[in-house]
């Protein structure tokens, strides 16, 4: 029963408040959705005990879905170590942000739909992550996907929000593609969707080929390739994550919830659920590594010079999802899960502190109109400054050992790819730790830059707010600690069992253990070289990152401009997918077909009628003439006829 | 009660469901009065007979037998025995889930233009009654000249309901149609005949068992082509759909996208599958070709349209390039597949033309630009309005999902080239469906006239709520459904895998031969 109240209560909850929010009023709403998660979230923690530390896996049936000869697909819940780990994430953080958002939204007038989205949401997430076959999973991810497009659209009357939610789902629906054409080649492959026949029947058909495009593939190889095309656009890698930033136009809590700490790490389980065959497939492993190491540089880089205060933590995200990919890339995926954990702790932390400080400067979001505002308000400062800190991977706090744990098995897989993945990590791993102390500095520290009517009504946000910063920020301080011994220390594998899957004799996590101790510092090194950096040119010498700026302006507006993504896909893709429409249209349809098919004929057929009715002159001659021409053919071809 | 029962299994059921809306469609012709009480009382007679004809055809889905693919509720009347044609009915799982499609939108329709039509109120319920009979008996006529009859009869009430009560071009768009249409159903003739003087019957179950060399095959497969690809429509004889769309009022418009295009993709899979095996492996290619063609190219203008009707004419077209990719990739999958996506689009478009319906009966304009924020004034609508859009466009739990996720599955195991680019439509109909959606709901309400629009009302809810909770439950539970055509498509692809398997020699000889011993 607590399995099914775990997953259910929250759709019960935006259920509720969806449709009568208006008889139950904003503050029925409020009670009825965040009773229903804090119940989900009370559950997940017995289910926790039970099946990742009790290691009683189970299998839940709901309801029949979908049958079509071989394929079957249907509703049920599966708790496995990773199922669990994840309820329990998103309960519970999606918990806190329902707490949070209860106070940040009171001045909106449609608060019952905004708490019916976010309880649908976490539904979604979790039918997502429970799925016992790759439908349901599709359907937890279109499910995600949908609501995420309707919480980046809540404000519906900002045309920017209305285009970022289009945006997003669009881009998302990208991603689906490779998706669903990776379902199928699973299905084609092994006649099933269900996690537990396809992972049985996995290592039988691990040189299996598949026709597709023309030619034959290594089966798995493809499969595996496509699904990480689903994942990246949900997780928003390189090339598909041009959404992310922009999805920022939802509200906080929103962002904290979404984006950051559920749905985009998505894709990130679907490649740690679909282990066993990416374990198959090294080469799609090697994309994974160099797409996920990429992405933390890439996205870290645009994080340095951004002025909105979300972009940079949305940046952060998309570069911290990298590291996770290339994590499982390694096939460390166990530390890829560990990090998303800790991650969805201080993530969220920061983007509800962040929306703490924009509820502080009445709804300023740019950080260079900020400063100066950290004695009133110390406690968001302070959780800020915690998050930070796990962000930026500084011992004993939460993304110390999982970051660390990371860097250390990219390292140890010893395999090309895993080096340039420690690498760029590192680099990366320097300017979190420079854009997260940018971000702190210019916002809570420095002369006031905001004017005197927004500096006076500078002041610490309600309980209702605080509370759960400060829970996050428990979470910020010891998930990392609580939980390295049996995500990826000694415990591991009695932890994970079953649910992840190795290959024997690759354990990429104790290699991780036995790297140098240079690789063990060294993330430490960057990360504190990031931070003195940033206080250096943000609180010793405030006139130089404009300097800098002016002197190489190219890689400074290069990076503004988030490398010109935005504007490369508009000119490829946007344009010219209208100006086919058009042409089709206009050219295709109206002047070809319909020009040449029905009007053309039917104005042929007037035409020529109008013709025919001209030989009809009434002149008598006209007629005698037609008659002797007549005759005239008719003895020639009888007299020739006759001949013949 | 017992009394009751005998005489409902007696009771030559789909006959009935058949031919009640004319009973009906007579008892309107005979009222009499003033003009505005003859109106009313048409529309009370007609969703009378129409809810009542609803109700009797959910006898023959809960007395279906799922179990056995043969035809169930059969009736056999001769009809010219010296022509060995017959008066044949009857339902297989493949047809009796479309007959329920036509009974249930029809009532659907009737309420939809309550206030819609002011004008020859008793003629056009008339005529609506008519469009059933001839809908439904298509669908449960087992001879190929009745089949034809109600084929080609469901023309003539929808060029008047067009052609009357339309607007804008209405009645360029109502030839447009009807030629349109009447040139492919010549060919379909054509061929019907030809199979007639080739076997001696028109019987349609004899004639699935009926073997055609395959020279002939391929000619009387694309006569029956010629007049199903207009029906379906499949690219590029699609042109008469938006036009015909736009022109129609709204209840035209939901039973030509809800189930007059349903004829053509049920017409291939009664027809050209079973009888034509060999030609439809051989064409099988062209159809994934055009219908690939259908899901992009049509995708595509769908996305630069201004007039909302258009739009979702336009969706129609991909949409239906799907089922026709479904039909054949001939595995289960697809077949399934496309059933399912016919009957779910049949819900799903019929909901979205009624949408449309419901601003333009405020506003009078389809131009989308005229709309904007009606988010803010109409959140009851916005809430229907975004359900139909996302079974629109496939989301996972809607009826949209099923048929479009079997019918790429099933393509996939045929050629990954035609699920990979009919999969595109995925991207294509999220991206028009949606900047259709942002453009006439969300934003801010500025216009005044926008902003005096009032939300659904009593009987505007009553069309609505029904069929949400249609879409929704084919979408989280479409087992009932799949299950019920399941044993019928298993037949179909039976014997058409074990016909391509049978060598020539065993066939009819063609013909040709047979006409030229006929005139000697």
């Amino acid at each position: 029963m607590t399995y099914y109240l775990a997953v259910f209560m929250p759709l019960l909850g935006a259920f509720i408040a969806g449709f009568f929010g208006r008889a139950i009023g904003d503050r029925g709403a409020h009670i009825v959705t965040c009773l229903g998660v804090g119940i989900a979230a009370l559950c997940s923690i017995p289910i926790f005990s039970e099946v990742a530390l009790g290691g009683k896996d189970q299998v839940l049936p709901v309801a029949t879905w979908l049958t079509s000869g071989t394929f079957e697909a249907n509703w049920a819940l599966r708790f496995d170590t990773l199922s669990s780990v994840m309820v329990m994430t998103v309960t519970c953080v999606s918990t806190l942000i329902h707490i949070y958002a209860v106070g940040y939204m009171h001045h909106d007038d449609s608060q019952p739909r905004f708490m019916a989205y976010l309880s649908l949401f976490t539904f979604a997430m979790l039918m997502l992550v429970t799925a016992d076959n790759l439908v349901q999973l599709f359907f937890g991810w279109e499910g995600v996907g949908v609501v995420s497009y309707l919480l980046i659209g809540f404000w519906f009357k900002k045309p920017s929000a209305c285009a970022a939610a289009i945006k997003a789902f669009v881009v998302n629906r990208v991603g689906d593609f490779g998706f669903l054409l990776g379902i199928f080649g699973v299905f084609v492959l092994f006649d099933a969707v269900n996690f537990d026949v396809i992972f049985q029947a996995a290592p039988a058909k691990a040189d299996a080929s598949v026709h597709f495009f023309s030619r034959d593939w290594h089966a798995m190889t493809i499969i595996c390739l496509l699904l990480f095309v689903g994942a990246m656009g949900k997780s928003a890698q390189l090339f598909l994550h041009t959404w992310l930033p922009d999805a920022m136009e939802g509200p906080t809590p929103v962002s904290a919830l979404i984006h950051a700490a559920t749905m985009v790490t998505a894709g990130v389980f679907l490649v740690a659920r679909m282990s066993p065959l990416f374990e198959l497939a090294p080469d799609a492993l090697t994309v994974v590594t160099l797409i996920g190491a990429s992405t933390a540089f890439f996205a870290a880089t645009i994080g340095c010079v951004q002025n909105d205060i979300k972009r940079i933590i949305a940046y952060s995200t998309c570069s911290q999802l990298g590291y996770m990919f290339f994590a499982c890339g390694v096939s460390a995926y166990q530390a890829g899960i560990f990090h998303l954990m800790t991650h969805a702790w201080f993530k969220a932390l920061l983007f509800l502190s962040a929306g703490s400080v924009i509820h502080a400067m009445s709804e300023e979001q740019d950080i260079r109109k900020m400063g100066g505002i950290w004695k009133k308000i110390p406690f968001t400062y302070t959780v800020m400054w915690i998050g930070s800190l796990a962000l930026a991977g500084i011992p004993f706090f939460a993304g110390y050992y999982s970051k660390d744990m990371i860097l250390e098995a990219a390292y140890g897989a010893g395999s090309p790819a895993g080096r340039f993945a420690f690498v760029l990590g590192l680099a990366a791993a320097f300017m979190t730790a420079f854009y997260s102390w940018r971000l702190l500095f210019l916002t809570f520290h420095g002369k006031p830059r905001a004017d005197h009517h927004t500096m006076e009504h500078v002041h610490e946000s309600p309980l209702i707010m605080t509370i759960p910063l400060g829970g996050l920020a428990l979470g910020a301080l010891f998930a990392g600690f609580l939980g390295h011994d049996v995500f990826v220390g000694e415990g591991r594998a009695e932890f994970w069992r079953e649910a992840i899957g190795t290959t024997a004799g690759h354990d990429v996590i104790e290699a991780a253990h036995h790297v140098p101790g240079w690789v063990v510092a060294s993330p430490l090194v960057v990360s504190f070289s990031g931070i003195l950096l940033a206080y250096f040119l943000y609180i010793r010498r405030t006139d130089l990152p404009a300097k800098i700026a002016g002197a190489f302006p190219g890689v400074y507006q290069f990076l503004l401009n988030k490398w010109y993504f935005d504007e490369v896909y508009d000119f490829i893709f946007t344009k010219n997918v209208f100006r086919f429409g058009k042409w089709f249209w206009k050219g295709g349809d109206t002047y070809i077909i319909d020009g040449f098919g029905p009007d053309g004929l039917s104005s042929l057929i007037a035409r020529a009628a109008k013709r025919l009715g001209a030989v009809q002159s009434g002149y008598l001659y006209h007629y005698a003439f037609a008659m002797i021409v007549g005759i005239a053919a008719f003895v020639t071809w009888f007299v020739a006829g006759g001949a013949g | 009660m017992d009394a009751l029962v005998t005489f409902l299994d007696d009771l030559p059921i789909l006959s009935v469901i058949t031919f009640l809306p004319v009973v009906g469609a007579i008892i309107i012709l005979s009222i009499r009065g003033e003009e505005a009480v003859v109106a009313q009382q048409a529309r009370q007679v007609a969703l009378l007979v129409t809810v009542t004809t609803f109700l009797l055809s959910l006898t023959i889905w809960f007395g279906f037998d799922a179990s056995t693919a043969a035809f169930q509720f059969e009736e056999k009347v001769d009809w010219l025995p010296q022509l060995n044609m017959a008066y044949r009915m009857g339902v297989d799982g493949i047809s009796m889930p479309f007959v329920i499609l036509s009974t249930f939108l029809t009532p659907i329709c009737i309420l939809a233009s309550w206030h819609a039509i002011e004008k020859m109120v008793r003629e056009y319920m008339i005529a609506f009654l008519i469009l059933e009979t001839m809908m439904v008996g298509m669908f449960c006529a087992l001879d190929m000249v009745l089949f034809y009859v109600f084929f080609e009869g469901v023309l003539m009430p929808m060029f008047l309901i067009i052609g009357i009560w339309g607007g804008g071009r209405r009645v360029y768009s109502a030839f447009k149609f009807f030629l349109y249409t009447l040139t492919g159903s010549v060919l379909l003739l054509v061929a019907i005949l030809a199979m007639y003087l080739q076997v001696g019957t028109t019987d349609i179950p004899t004639l699935m068992n009926a073997k055609f060399a395959a020279n002939m095959q391929y000619w009387l497969w694309l006569g029956m082509f010629a007049s199903f690809a207009v029906k379906m429509p499949m690219w590029p004889v699609h042109t008469w759909l938006p036009d015909a769309h736009v022109d129609a009022p709204t209840a035209g418009s939901v039973i030509l996208a809800g189930v007059l295009l349903k004829m053509g993709g049920y017409g291939f899979l009664r027809l050209s599958m079973p009888m034509l095996p060999e030609a439809s492996a051989y064409f099988a290619p062209m159809v994934f070709t055009l219908s690939i063609i259908a899901v992009i190219y049509t995708s595509l203008v769908a996305l630069v349209q201004d007039d909302m009707k258009k739009l979702i004419a336009y969706s129609s077209v991909a949409h239906m390039g799907y089922v026709t990719i479904g039909i054949f990739t001939a595995n289960k999958q697809g077949v399934e597949g496309a059933i399912f996506q016919m009957l779910s689009h049949g819900v799903v478009s019929g909901a979205l033309f009624l949408c449309v319906g419901v601003v333009y009966d405020r506003l009078h304009t389809r131009e989308i630009a005229r709309y904007g924020g009606l988010a803010n004034n109409m959140p009851k609508y916005a809430f229907a309005f975004m359900i139909f859009m996302l079974a629109s466009v496939g989301l996972p739990g809607t009826s949209g999902f099923v048929g479009e996720f079997l019918v790429l599955a099933g393509a996939f195991q045929v050629n990954t080239w035609v699920s990979l680019l009919a999969a595109t439509g995925v991207i294509l109909g999220a991206a028009y469906m949606l900047y259709l959606y942002r453009r006439v709901v969300y934003g801010e309400l500025v216009k005044d006239d926008v902003k005096a629009m009032l939300d659904l009302d009593a009987r505007e809810i009553a069309i609505l709520a029904p069929i949400i909770v249609v879409v929704m439950w084919m979408g989280v539970y479409p087992s009932p459904i799949l299950d019920v055509m399941s044993v019928s498509v298993d037949n179909l692809l039976t014997k058409y895998h074990a016909a391509l398997a049978t060598p020539q020699a065993a066939m009819l000889p063609d013909v040709a031969e047979r006409v030229v011993a006929w005139l000697k």
